[in-house]
């Protein structure tokens, strides 16, 4: 009887064949094109045809003034989005963890702009932002704060701000709710000692809840770096990208030369430096991931 | 240790309230301007009051775009096909992530991880070649298949979970009784994976719902197979927007996800 369960349990090739097709799938539609991408990034492919051009989009597009500009602009946008992200996450995940009446509700509340498709969320977001007849611009101009109509998304400085903050407003919830499930899962027990200790409510923060719930807080930084980083459609469709380029990050970038000018050589090169930088962002992720795993494995 | 005084629970309450706006006005203010007439919306600065609220934007807009219900077809479709292919790729990898150990298995866990993080931007350039060369660009297919790909590792993560949590020793004694693999599956796993199911195809059905806009436009031109997020924008026309009626479309257009949401919270809370 032993024997014919060992052979329930072990049964390596079936257990392959199961994972097969999903396997198949993943190498047809996302690594195989991966290596595709890096291919194409050494011709010259466009709608015409292709030729080997060796490194010559790369060299192009590293002594460009701009693309220089956009690598930069790309983490300034990522550091304060992924920065707002968990510093509101984590107020809103402290406030909905409060013990009163009607959390269960908010809980649930919290949760929309993580669930409607971003493109939809972002036509609200184009009201709100509208410089004539935006809630926001009103409210401006009926405090004096504004003197006149003011188009969010149409100067340099404030389309930047506009957009983070609307990528803020779609990856807070995430972040919240992940949070909240971290505050949960610290043991009880360690709030009343401490409580019987006389430490308040600040100190229980800071000496419990924080340090329990670091792993969590570190995960969640990369994943919405990454996330961040990979942010598209926030952008294309409040700004697409503009004005003159003011919120063009490199995912933008990539499509734009890509897919708007068909150079896919040229936006091939610009995705293998968005593949090169999020490779390095998930070795960290998984790296990460599987310490703390062993970390839980061992206690 | 949990009582909080009076002036606490009006700091947290205003806390709370504060959040709140900010996670919700968007959809209040998409809500409110699809009750207002288009010249209320017109007035700047911008009006906190309309006394003439109605529900005119939610019939007009099948007018003024008269393929909207299409369109909202076309992403309920999609999304839909999406989710079923997923759980049909997700089952069988999941159930043997969750029962069989092999080689290779938490690398190749790991690697699926991974794969989530290149988004579909990255991917778009050679997927274009490849949906062109197989003549697949401008139809339903072009939003389906590079959609499934996106939405196969984590729901094999979500669906692993499940499957583990059903106790091996079911399917152990019905084998030792003589019960065959198909057998089992059809009896032990099914029944007691459904809501695991469930939760895993909601979650693609959102995903795939999520997504659609980035294929849309970039692999679909087609007026008949467009989903509604990229259909909306047929409400921004040469003179004005239509806001109100844009508004009210959008809403329409995600009810569908509110909906499974709610199943998701029904079941998952």
């Amino acid at each position: 009887m032993k024997q014919k369960l060992k052979s329930y349990n072990t049964q390596t090739y079936l257990a392959y064949a199961l994972i097969a097709p999903a396997a198949l799938y993943i190498v047809l539609i996302v690594a195989w094109p991966l290596l595709e991408t890096i291919r194409l990034s050494f011709t010259n492919s466009s709608l015409a045809g292709e030729d080997y051009v060796g490194f010559e989009n790369y060299q192009k597009m590293l002594s460009s003034k701009k693309f220089n500009g956009i690598v930069t602009r790309t983490f300034v946008w990522m550091f304060f989005s992924v920065s707002l992200k968990l510093i509101i996450g984590l107020i809103g995940a402290v406030l909905l963890n409060a013990n009163l009446k009607g959390r269960s509700i908010f809980r649930v509340l919290v949760m929309p702009p993580w669930v409607v498709p971003i493109a939809i969320g972002m036509l609200g977001w184009l009201w709100l932002y509208n410089g004539y007849f935006g809630i926001i611009a009103g409210v401006g101009m009926r405090t004096g704060i504004l003197d006149g109509p003011f188009g969010f998304l149409a100067y340099k400085q404030s389309a930047f701000i506009s957009t983070i903050i609307a990528d803020v407003w779609v990856g807070t919830p995430m972040v919240t709710v992940f949070f909240l499930a971290a505050m949960q899962g610290v043991p009880r027990d360690l709030y009343e000692a401490a409580y019987c200790d006389g430490a308040s409510r600040w100190d229980r923060f800071f000496k419990i809840t924080l340090p329990q719930i670091t792993p969590v807080i570190i995960t969640m930084s990369l994943l919405s770096a990454i996330w961040t980083f990979n942010s598209f459609e926030i952008i294309w469709i409040l700004t697409e990208g503009g004005p003159r380029g003011a919120t063009t990050t490199l995912i933008i970038d990539t499509y734009k030369q890509a897919l708007g000018n068909y150079k896919f050589g040229r936006g091939a090169a610009r995705a293998v430096v968005v593949m090169i930088l999020l490779t390095l962002f998930a070795g960290f992720y998984l790296a990460l991931l599987a310490r703390i795993n062993k970390k839980i494995s061992h206690e | 240790m949990n009582k909080y005084n009076t002036f606490e629970k009006i700091l947290i309450y205003s806390g709370i309230l504060v959040f709140m706006t900010f996670i919700l006005l968007p959809f209040v203010e998409m809500f409110y301007a699809s009750l207002r007439p288009l010249d209320h919306l017109f007035r700047s600065p911008y009006q906190f009051y309309s006394d003439d609220l109605s529900f005119w934007a939610y019939r007009e807009m099948w007018n003024t775009v008269p393929m909207l219900g299409r369109y909202i077809f076309n992403s309920f479709f999609l999304a839909t096909s999406v989710a079923v292919i997923t759980l049909i790729f997700v089952i069988p990898a999941a159930y043997s992530y969750a029962r069989f150990k092999f080689p290779a298995k938490n690398t190749s866990l790991y690697v699926l991880l991974a794969i989530n993080m290149f988004s579909g931007a990255v991917l778009l350039i050679p997927l274009y070649k490849v949906l062109r060369t197989f003549g697949l660009l401008n139809s339903y297919q072009a939003m389906i298949v590079p959609g499934v790909a996106f939405l196969i590792p984590t729901s094999i993560w979500l669906l692993k979970s499940y499957f583990e949590k059903i106790p091996i020793d079911l399917e152990e004694a019905a084998f030792v009784d003589g019960a065959s693999r198909v057998q089992i599956l059809r009896h032990i796993i099914a029944p007691l994976s459904t809501p695991g199911l469930v939760v895993v195809g909601i979650y693609a059905f959102i995903g795939a719902y999520a997504q659609q806009f980035l294929f849309a436009i970039t692999f679909n031109q087609k007026k008949e197979y467009m989903p509604i997020p990229s259909g909306l924008y047929e409400f921004i026309g040469y003179q004005s927007v239509k806001w109100n009626e844009m508004m009210a479309a959008s809403l329409v257009g995600i009810a569908p996800v509110f909906i499974s949401f709610y199943f998701f919270t029904k079941i998952y809370c």
